[in-house]
């Protein structure tokens, strides 16, 4: 028996291995080829080698020789980093007050964020441009920051509710019981029980201000504020022998030297995000 | 060690509920109180109060001859046991008894030693560093109990402690919990839905039914002396039989046929004044197998002759079951009992009696049999207001 169900968990746990292989490699691949692309020379680029035949780190010497990228990084961080704390903690806060009290309009709070989360970015980059611009925030950090928060609030309330309602709310009464303050209470029993909900957001949050293009191209015009995906899609035909991705197919954006207007309506049209 | 009073306590949910209504209760130091009755009627609203984790809506607490109905629950000094334990999932066995040491900064070594000595009485040693998780139903109750027991609280509330074990570990742990009170002597609230539970533990038990106190007294004398239908019907298991019958000059006719009221017994009906339509309630064991029974108090009892619809033997008794023709006894308190024990949806035919008969009676099941009925045992209850007309402080 114990050598049959031993057996069984073996070919069991094989079979498991190999689908999982199996994923993870298809998830990867396009990683991996950006990767391989990357230490290649400009010359063996197109060669449509996995491997490449001669290695090379000029591409990354190149990326760093300017401090357009790092400037870039910086900003992106920054803004993620500012925008997530801020989204958690308001988000924690009305996630609290949504899971454990019953107050009037609580349906409808829930109601607008989810409004708020399904409205089509792209039809307020127009206005949020004229509107930073107007008040001197365009191509600034809080100029990204104010629209990210905005965004990432729903989401943070929505994920952390979901986890707060699964605390079971009598733990709380207990501590109180066995001589806990309110803040006791919350720092040792309902914040260690909460953490893993609030990480969790904070990650999503964190990807998802990170990930922004957006915004970023819309509301930003210098290396000042500009995030890292803006400013990788600016190396695109920086020269017009230079192209990351093998071909030479002009962007819109391309140009650095355009006005941010332009930017704007172009960026508006042509959105990945 | 302290006594708790509760002075015309009310407690009135935002929501207009009215959960609790003028509840008056003083629990002696070191004594074992029992709130029972059925779902809903404000049991664990009542302990809440004590506990202060409800706000008290009308009336006062008095913890000690403090009023304590503004204190915050740490500052009562009272422990709680949870229905659901309410263990802290992240703590180990250890640190889960010891958290409320550790939050009355209580030096290392004394935790140490605390925690061991109720790990001890507790028989929890050898699970000291496992997380609640991986601990069985009954392990989790003892921690609930030991969290409970270190730091010596001034009194134990526990909300249906053991309702979630299983029915012989159920049992033991009654013991062990009644065992443990005597032991430590503190004062305790014991909440329970459960009849038995009730009259196995407390010193003292109360009945309530929708928010309001229906008895307080010792368990036998509930038993024996219940106030009102209600608490008739809820104590005792199996409960009391009941069934209509009409007061006529020192006697009672019913299904039963007709049976004289002792002197004591027709004395207390009299003195009550209560209508002549009335309910008569005996419990199972006050039947017995008519030729078991000696001659004269054969002549002084009831005598019936009915068909056994069931018949159980226990070993050392039987029970028979009958079904009588005749109309059910109506009221509000019955109505009650039956929705709680969920049987007011089973149609009912005539009058079930269940009667608990010696072991040496030789009735038979399908067959008729002769059963006599003590008649200084019969109850006399009034239909319209449930009061025990035959009720005696003694
Ligand atoms: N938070 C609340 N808001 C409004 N009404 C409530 C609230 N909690 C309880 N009640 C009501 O108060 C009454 C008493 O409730 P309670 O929880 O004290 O009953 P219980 O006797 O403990 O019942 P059970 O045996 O089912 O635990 C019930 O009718 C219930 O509906
Ligand atoms: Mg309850």
């Amino acid at each position: 028996m114990a050598g049959i169900g031993g057996a069984e968990t073996t070919g069991k746990k094989v079979g498991w291995g190999v689908l999982n292989t199996v994923v993870v490699i298809y998830a990867l691949i396009p990683v991996l080829w950006i990767a391989s692309l990357s230490f290649k020379s400009p010359a063996t680029l197109a060669d449509g080698n996995f491997i490449p035949r001669e290695w090379s780190l000029e591409n990354y010497k190149n990326i760093f020789a300017t401090s357009e990228f790092t400037r870039a990084l910086i900003n992106s961080i920054g803004i993620a980093i500012i925008a997530t704390v801020i989204a958690v903690v308001f988000g924690t806060m009305a996630a609290y007050a949504i899971a454990r009290l019953d107050f009037p309009g609580k349906n409808l709070l829930v109601g607008v964020s989810l409004l708020i989360a399904m409205f089509p970015q792209v039809s307020l980059v127009s206005p949020l441009f004229e509107i930073e611009r107007g008040l001197g925030l365009f191509d600034t950090w809080p100029g990204l920051i104010l629209p990210y928060i905005t965004f990432a609030l729903p989401l943070a309330i929505y994920t952390l509710s979901a986890f707060f309602r699964e605390i079971p709310w009598e733990l709380e009464k207990a501590a109180k019981m066995d001589g806990a303050t309110p803040g006791q209470a919350f720092r040792r029993v309902i914040a260690p029980l909460a953490a893993p909900g609030v990480f969790t957001t904070a990650i999503l949050v964190f990807i998802f201000c990170w990930n922004d293009f957006l915004f970023a191209i819309s509301l930003t015009s210098t290396e000042q504020s500009r995030t890292v995906p803006v400013a990788l899609s600016f190396f695109t035909g920086s020269s017009q022998f230079e192209d990351p991705a093998g071909r030479s197919r002009r962007q819109p954006w391309s140009s650095r030297s355009r006005s941010s207007s332009s930017c704007c309506s172009s960026s508006a049209g042509s959105s990945p995000a | 060690m302290a006594e708790i009073v509760l002075d015309k306590v009310t407690k009135r949910y935002p929501d207009g509920a009215l959960a609790v209504q003028e509840v008056d209760l003083e629990i002696a130091d070191g004594e074992f109180v029992i709130l029972v009755g059925p779902s809903g009627c404000g049991k664990s609203t009542t302990l809440n109060m004590i506990a202060g984790l409800e706000d008290i809506t009308d009336g006062e607490l008095r913890i000690g001859g403090q009023r304590v109905n503004e204190r915050a629950p740490k500052d009562r000094d009272i422990a709680m046991v949870f229905q659901s334990y309410a263990l802290y999932p992240h703590m180990t066995v250890k640190e889960n008894m010891a958290f409320p040491l550790r939050l009355a900064k209580v030096d290392n070594a004394t935790v140490e030693r605390k925690v061991q000595e109720a790990a001890d009485i507790l028989d929890l040693t050898q699970h000291l560093d496992r997380k609640p998780s991986n601990l069985s139903g009954g392990q989790r109750q003892r921690v609930a109990m030991g969290r409970a027991i270190v730091r010596s609280p001034k009194a134990f509330l526990m909300d249906e402690p053991l309702s979630n074990l299983d029915a012989k570990l159920r049992v033991q742990m009654r013991t062990s919990v009644s065992r443990l009170q005597k032991q430590l002597g503190t004062t305790t609230v014991y909440v329970t839905h459960d009849q038995t539970e009730a009259m196995t533990l407390g010193d003292r038990v109360v009945v309530m039914r929708g928010g309001v106190v229906q008895q307080i007294g010792a368990p036998q004398f509930l038993y024996d002396q219940p106030a009102n239908l209600f608490v008739a019907g809820f104590i005792g298991s199996p409960s009391m039989n009941f069934m209509p019958a009409t007061l006529e000059n020192g006697s009672l006719r019913s299904v039963l046929g007709d049976v004289t009221l002792t002197d004591r017994v027709r004395q207390l009906v009299e003195a009550a004044e209560g209508p002549r339509e009335v309910i008569m309630g005996i419990r199972p064991e006050h039947f017995e197998d008519a030729s078991l029974v000696e001659a004269t108090a054969l002549a002084s009892g009831g005598k019936f002759t009915s068909q056994v619809d069931v018949l159980e033997s226990m070993g050392s008794d039987k029970y028979a079951y009958f079904n009588l023709t005749g109309e059910q006894a109506a009221s509000a308190d019955l109505q009650e009992l039956a929705a709680d024990v969920g049987s007011d949806d089973v149609p009912g035919e005539g009058i079930s009696l269940v009667t608990r008969l010696s072991s040496a009676s030789g009735a038979v099941e399908g067959a008729s049999a002769d059963i006599w009925f003590d008649a200084d045992k019969v109850q006399v209850f009034d239909p319209s207001t449930g009061r025990n007309l035959t009720y005696t402080e003694r």
